[in-house]
């Protein structure tokens, strides 16, 4: 029954995504950006890293993706709500637990496909990378994605407007860009800003990644990145599920 | 008839900064199977705080209740197999077209793939919806969107429909077609209709019997003749008599104007 009700879920907002393709490339842009007037500049600068500086650059552009598209996921459940289509679909039999997850599966899917655009679209600008370095990023993109989307909208579930929604999003997401080091390795940075960042889980992942896209997959970066993003999808999905059973909304 | 449900000092009470707001206090009353049944009472009584916690959205904070047989607490499964429940807003997305929304629904309820579009095609033709299948539900007009909303609710062909408000917003003729697909529905398939309304004619012309609470009590119940006889003093009142005299808004009676001095 879950399956079923899952699919079902992530079927029709899949659909919904499709059905708005301006939308679905509109999410690249702001990476892409990124990747065309920042990128260059980083091309000759001293990084301190193995590899090229788009082997840094690109692992940083693909989680800015995951964290701030999905951290915004909750704003189409504040849409629902007010249509009643929440409250519709509360009353049926339909799993709970397949609410949150029809939705979060569709978003990871939608990140997955914009950052093989934005791979894609790097490797124009001049990235090489070996492949299974290049995957293991899409994975780690899926699970900040489910990650990051659950907790959006049991944000979501429990706030009333999109004005009170929008401010907490983006004072969580900012800082959590400039201590994770996605644009630059902090390891450039003072001592007490490499301390702090990682207290920003996003750190661990950006550095496995980071890894990966150099063709190194036994680090201790890596064993962190995974136990961080495994430990924080659950985490984050456990936050979900709580809501979603839970909530009179 | 058997009661289809019933509950006993049901409550809820919403904790906000202000403090505790206790929205329905207690509401002990009875539905008989396949009788039309409508809440009454003024704006804030506590009509769609009762209807959101007999269709399992909302948990209460006291009191118990059974409908079509299920525990609300123990099987709230249960009671949403047997409820079809139309909220004030409708609940269907605009993008999304009236077909693919029945049949959506109808996977909800776990129906195959092929039985949901055929249930699609039948909710359609009987509620006459069939030339706008392949519209999108923001392109309706009111009166079709609200026909869509129950269409929606009855997908699973419950023995019991809630409907919240189902006409406000919607034109005379809209009103009295909603009416009359009420009626098909309760003396065609026996269907039990639990309904709230701001409207006294349609109360009046409607309902087998009607409740009214006040202040999330229940404070008067009966056949619409029946209040009226006894809360206005002759069964040819109106109802807008009955209606003031029972929540106590109406004109103070003549004899409690200070005189004078």
């Amino acid at each position: 029954m879950l399956l079923h009700d899952t699919a079902l879920i992530y079927g029709r907002y899949l659909r919904q995504s499709l059905r708005s393709r301006f939308a679905l490339l509109f999410g690249v842009l702001m990476p892409l950006l990124y990747l065309l007037f920042f990128g260059p500049l980083l091309t000759h600068l001293p990084l301190g890293t193995r590899g090229s500086s788009w082997q840094v650059l690109v692992p940083g552009l693909l989680l800015q993706l995951g964290l701030f598209g999905a951290s915004f996921a909750g704003f189409m459940i504040i849409v629902e709500k007010g249509q009643g289509v929440v409250e519709r679909m509360r009353v049926t039999p339909v799993s709970r637990l397949a609410l949150l997850l029809g939705r979060v599966l569709r978003d990871a899917t939608v990140f997955v496909f914009q950052a093989v655009l934005l791979v894609l679209a790097a490797v124009a600008m001049g990235l090489r990378a070996p492949l299974p370095g290049v995957l293991i990023g899409f994975a780690f993109v899926a699970l900040l994605t489910i990650s990051l989307a659950s907790l959006s909208y049991a944000l979501a579930m429990n706030v009333r407007t999109p004005q009170e929604f929008g401010p907490v999003i983006n004072a969580l997401t900012m800082p959590s860009m400039l201590l994770s080091g996605l644009m630059l390795p902090m390891t450039l940075g003072p001592a007490w800003l490499d301390v702090l960042s990682h207290f920003t889980p996003f750190r661990y992942l950006v550095d496995a990644v980071r890894d990966a896209f150099v063709g190194s997959y036994a680090t201790t970066h890596m064993l962190y990145g995974v136990l961080v993003a495994v430990g924080f999808t659950a985490l984050s999905l456990l936050v979900g599920t709580r809501v979603f059973r839970t909530t009179g909304a | 008839m058997a009661a289809v449900i019933s509950t006993a000092g049901l409550a809820r009470t919403f904790q906000t900064k202000a403090g505790p707001v206790e929205a329905v206090r207690g509401i002990d009353l009875t539905v008989r199977e396949g009788e039309i049944l409508g809440l009454l009472g003024p704006n804030g009584a506590g009509k769609t705080t009762t209807l959101r916690m007999l269709t399992t959205l909302l948990k209460p904070t006291g009191g118990t209740a059974t409908v079509a047989g299920c525990d609300l607490t123990a099987d709230p499964v249960g009671v949403r197999r047997a409820c079809g429940y139309v909220a004030q807003s409708g609940g269907t997305d605009p993008q999304i077209t009236v077909r693919e929304e029945l049949v959506t629904q109808g996977r909800m309820y776990r129906l195959s793939k092929a039985e949901a579009r055929t249930r699609a095609e039948e909710l359609a033709r009987d509620l006459d919806l069939t030339g706008l299948l392949d519209r999108k539900t923001g392109a309706l007009s009111g009166g079709q969107r609200r026909r869509l909303d129950i269409a929606m609710a009855l997908t699973h062909r419950p023995k019991v429909l809630f409907l919240d408000e189902p006409t406000t917003g919607l034109d005379p003729g809209s009103r009295a077609d909603l009416w009359e697909l009420v009626r098909r529905l309760r003396d065609e398939n026996g269907t039990t209709v639990f309904l709230t309304t701001h409207y006294l004619d349609e109360a009046d012309a409607l309902s087998d019997r009607l409740v009214v609470v006040d202040q999330g009590v229940v404070v008067a119940e009966g056949t619409p003749s029946a209040l009226k006889l006894e809360h206005a003093g002759s069964i040819d009142a109106s109802l807008q008599d009955t209606f003031l005299a029972i929540t106590g808004r109406g004109p103070a009676p003549a004899d409690t104007i200070p005189v004078a001095v």
